[in-house]
């Protein structure tokens, strides 16, 4: 009998490197799905520490602390550090919506020279950088999945994806890896 | 690929993040029980189905989510307008419209 439950890291090992780009699994995180209407904001954004982005592709970032605009009323927070973002949200009275989503998505962080062209191998966005510029992020699609995707960098993207799309959403990059 | 204009995304996007969502400004009936058989089939189950203009609903599911509505040209498939959910229909459509 198992002593503990072990929670399994879905891309455990996978790595793609080539000289023009490199694909790796991210780190675990802690995530939280926010929706909340305007006059939810500026409690939100107080009890999270960081201003939640207002414009479309918008994001705001603080330490290890991210927040992504996926929508008019909604948000994709991100905790490198693990924190209970849902926990902080609690205390806030205006009504919304603050749901732990830490384990639903798994991060693939691509990163090189060719990151973009391995992007626009499989998402339909116009990642060029006058259009998709660094701390820009949309919810997109990668080939059949949906994706949330975060320009971290010049040559720097975090692809979020759920984590039974990881799968594919990692070969579908490693193998754009291999061609670019 | 067509690229449609997001109103609340403000730009853009490629096709395969919307998913169309039927005839727009299709109101229901306040009280759709005492409706006759022939009025709730009007409003159910018939639509202009215009060669022409169409006014649509959309949304921008693999995006912001939002429903918007659209006006399309259903010969050419070209978007002509979109517009925010709620919005009324507009009365004037952008110039170019007749082509
Ligand atoms: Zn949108």
């Amino acid at each position: 009998m198992a002593d503990a439950l072990v929670r399994a890291d879905v891309l455990a090992g996978r790595r793609a490197e080539t000289a023009g780009v490199s694909v790796v699994p991210g780190a675990p995180a802690s995530r939280l799905s926010l929706r909340a209407p305007q006059a939810g904001i500026a409690a939100l954004s107080k009890a999270l520490g960081l201003a939640l982005p207002k414009k479309p592709k918008g994001t705001a970032q603080d330490g290890t602390r991210a927040a992504l605009w996926l929508g008019p009323d909604e948000w994709l927070v991100l905790d490198a550090e693990g924190v209970d973002l849902a926990g902080l949200c609690a205390s806030v009275r205006t009504a919304h919506s603050a749901v732990d989503v830490s384990h639903r998505n798994v991060a693939i962080l691509v990163s090189g020279p060719a990151a973009e062209t391995v992007l626009a191998a499989g998402c339909p966005q116009d990642l060029a950088p006058a259009v998709f510029p660094v701390g820009a992020a949309s919810r997109t699609v990668l080939g059949k999945v949906e994706i949330v995707l975060w320009r971290t960098g010049a040559d720097a993207f975090r692809v979020e994806v759920w984590r039974s799309f990881s799968d594919y959403a990692f070969t579908l990059l490693a193998e754009a890896a291999r061609d670019a | 690929m067509l690229l449609i204009r997001c109103p609340y995304c403000e730009e853009d996007r490629p096709e395969l993040e919307f998913r169309h969502a039927g005839e727009a400004h299709i109101a229901r009936p306040e009280r759709i029980a005492a409706i006759s058989d022939e009025a709730f089939e009007r409003y159910f189950f018939l639509r202009a189905n215009p060669k022409g203009l169409i006014y649509e609903r959309w949304r921008h599911l693999h995006g912001c989510a939002r429903f918007f509505n659209a006006v399309r040209d259903t010969v050419s498939d070209r978007f002509v307008m979109t517009y925010k959910a709620g919005e009324p229909k507009p009365e004037t459509l952008p110039e170019e419209t007749g082509r």
